[in-house]
């Protein structure tokens, strides 16, 4: 049984111009100890899919409007709020991108460390503080115990982010959500917090979910990967199966169009015409159709099926088979 | 190089005042450019990569003189263009345009596309209502924008539109010279691409000259043909594209190629991390100011500072080492 089983899941926000639906029937899976990327751009759902299952999302205007989340057996979307709070932060936990938003500008790192260890920990308030020190010193902050009494502010931005995932780990959880955690850093940082993150995850055994819309880190991080676009899947599989041979064309539109280091200077780089429909008025067909240079009249018509290609690896296309 | 460069910066430094205490005295700089020199040649781009707070943007500004320096000089097409004030410097504003990172900041909300493309015009004094009409339109054309954009306004656009909007406004005059800081690093992969492509075409049709800033080396390099590297308020490296990513000589860009994430999950990391941060400006490190975080630091780096020597024809490092 795998740790996470995403089925069917849908997930709504009431706005001002009617509902949009931002997450539309998405399923994918989890085993223990794997780590699995949602790679996408802004707006295809990628971290609602995230906050969906930290049952997170903004209220009253986003529900979860259909499919379950089984996390080790139970349904997350069905929990009552006291028991997801048992579990959020405890076996669920979740980096944010903006380290210096997720943090309490107001309170010490260490008061904000072992709140976590006091809520879900049958702690006392020493052990909790002795605890916060070590698990600082595990995320690699030097001087962990002046840390401890100093504010967010004080910290560089690298440093806040390790703060956060020492927050998030501090209950050694068994699934760790990770939302563009190093998109705001700079990349000798970021090279420094990945790094990290994969130690940790091989530490403690536990499955990590990485989104980013950075497919250079999905390939050096990750083992699954899902791809989204527009509140849908288009593409997932093992990261060998959707890099090696991307069967999507919007997986190959964007594996195209990154520049390398290694691609021949001023040549023209290729590009994915148009862009991504607003939710608001979605195309009944696929939705990647009206940028896609494979699409027939067909792809017009109804949205095209899951079909898997081998194994784990599935695609969301009617012409997979023929690009 | 045969030809004269068409801007020459040279030994230039911008150091802001710092102020503290009750009577806001000013104790302290922050030096975030210190003693820079680079040239770009009729036609040429050149890259200029750091991470944040190297003093990348503020160059540019500085070269569009949206600063005064504090020392050194800036020539463009060899004219000193360092101390003009006010009407002097109109006809130069003319020939160095710049376009922002973040579209929507740098368009006026409550004007119209029209609005924001006519006002160089407008403000250079160059023609009449009706011509200035033609031109807009013209503009929009080429940028690759419709022409009812014209009077729309640029919340109704996307990122990647917007760009082009800035893009637009910044060629309205014809320039020679556009400064580009971090024209894509707001935006989506896929359209990223798009607007790099439409850098590259603009180049080769109004043969501009780009210096081109980012944080991302494979984009630089894509779009470069020659990249300087910043650290800290100084060139670290500089020499062409190929020979940057091939042969650098520099411990800081080899750390800095060796953290760019690759999107290909069979190569092995071979990864140089470079612990700790960016030091801050307002106390830079004695001697070479990378040698903090430097895996080849020897006692001279901490003392002395390292002059920028040719290694190469057009190969230039700041480096004690001989490697």
């Amino acid at each position: 049984m795998p740790l996470l089983e995403v089925s069917d899941l849908v997930t709504e926000f009431d706005t001002d111009e009617g509902r949009v639906r931002a997450v539309d029937q998405i399923s994918f899976s989890a085993d223990a100890g794997v780590t699995l990327g949602i790679v996408g751009e802004s707006g295809c759902g990628k971290s609602v899919t995230a906050l969906s299952i930290m049952r997170l999302l903004p209220q009253p205007m986003g529900q979860i409007a259909g499919g379950s989340i089984l996390f080790q057996g139970r349904d997350l979307t069905q929990l009552p709020l006291a028991e997801m709070e048992k579990v959020r932060g405890n076996e669920v936990s979740m980096i944010f991108q903006e380290p210096m938003t997720a943090l309490n500008p107001v309170h010490t790192i260490g008061k904000q460390l072992a709140e976590v260890l006091l809520l879900h920990k049958d702690y006392g308030h020493e052990k909790a503080l002795k605890e916060s020190i070590d698990i600082l010193d595990r995320v690699g902050i030097p001087s962990p115990d002046v840390r401890m009494g100093e504010y967010p502010h004080q910290l560089s931005g690298g440093m806040r982010q390790r703060v956060v995932i020492a927050i998030a780990l501090a209950c050694k959880p068994a699934l760790l959500i990770a939302d563009e955690p190093t998109t705001a850093l700079d990349v000798t940082i970021q090279a420094q917090i990945l790094e990290l993150i994969k130690e940790l995850q091989a530490d403690m055994g536990m499955s990590v979910i990485l989104i980013t819309h950075d497919l250079g880190v999905i390939a050096e991080t990750c083992e699954q990967v899902v791809v989204m676009y527009a509140g849908k899947i288009a593409e997932k599989g093992s990261v060998y199966d959707v890099f090696d041979s991307p069967s999507h064309p919007y997986t190959r539109g964007l594996l195209a169009s990154i520049p390398r280091l290694d691609t021949e200077p001023k040549s023209k780089l290729s590009i994915i015409e148009g862009m991504v429909p607003g939710l608001l008025d979605l195309p009944p067909g696929c939705r990647f159709e009206n940028r896609c240079r494979f699409a027939e009249d067909s792809c017009t018509l109804s949205a095209p099926p899951i079909h898997t290609i081998q194994g784990q690896h599935d695609v969301s296309c009617f012409r997979w088979q023929d690009i | 190089m045969s030809d004269s460069p068409i801007l020459e910066v040279r030994d230039l430094k911008m150091h802001f005042p710092v102020k503290e205490g009750i009577f806001l005295r000013t104790n302290k700089f922050n030096r975030a450019v210190d003693g820079v020199s680079l040239s770009i040649q009729p036609g040429e781009t050149l890259g200029l990569v750091g991470e944040s707070g190297c003093g990348k943007s503020t160059l540019g500004r500085c070269i569009t003189r949206l600063y005064q320096p504090t020392a050194g000089s800036i020539s463009f097409e060899g004219q000193d263009i360092t101390h003009l004030k006010g009407k002097a410097l109109m006809p130069f504003r003319q020939h160095i345009q710049m376009i922002f990172q973040d579209p929507m900041e740098s368009l006026n909300a409550r004007h119209t596309v029209a609005d924001i493309i006519e006002e160089p015009f407008i403000v250079q004094n160059i023609g009449d209502r009706i011509s200035r009409k033609k031109q807009v339109k013209k503009l929009l054309e080429i940028v690759g924008l419709p022409a009812r954009s014209a009077s729309r306004y640029p919340f109704e656009f996307s990122g990647g539109q917007r760009q082009r909007i800035g893009i637009a406004r910044s060629i309205a005059l014809n320039p020679k010279l556009v400064i580009c800081d971090e024209p894509v690093s707001a935006l989506d992969v896929s359209i990223q691409s798009q607007i790099l492509n439409l850098l590259i075409d603009l180049q080769k049709e109004f043969k501009l000259s780009y210096l081109f800033i980012a944080h991302d080396l494979a984009v630089v390099k894509h779009i470069s043909d020659r990249i300087a590297i910043m650290y800290l308020g100084k060139v670290a490296e500089s020499a062409t594209g190929e020979t940057v990513y091939h042969n650098p000589q520099h411990p800081y860009t080899r750390s800095l190629i060796s953290a760019i994430p690759v999107p290909d999950p069979h190569r092995v990391v071979e990864r140089q991390v470079i612990s700790g941060d960016v030091p801050s400006p307002i106390d830079p490190p004695s001697g070479c100011r990378f040698h903090p975080r430097c895996p080849q630091v020897t006692d001279m780096c901490k003392h002395k500072p390292p002059q920028l020597r040719s290694v190469d024809d057009g190969h230039l490092v700041s480096c004690h080492s001989d490697m």
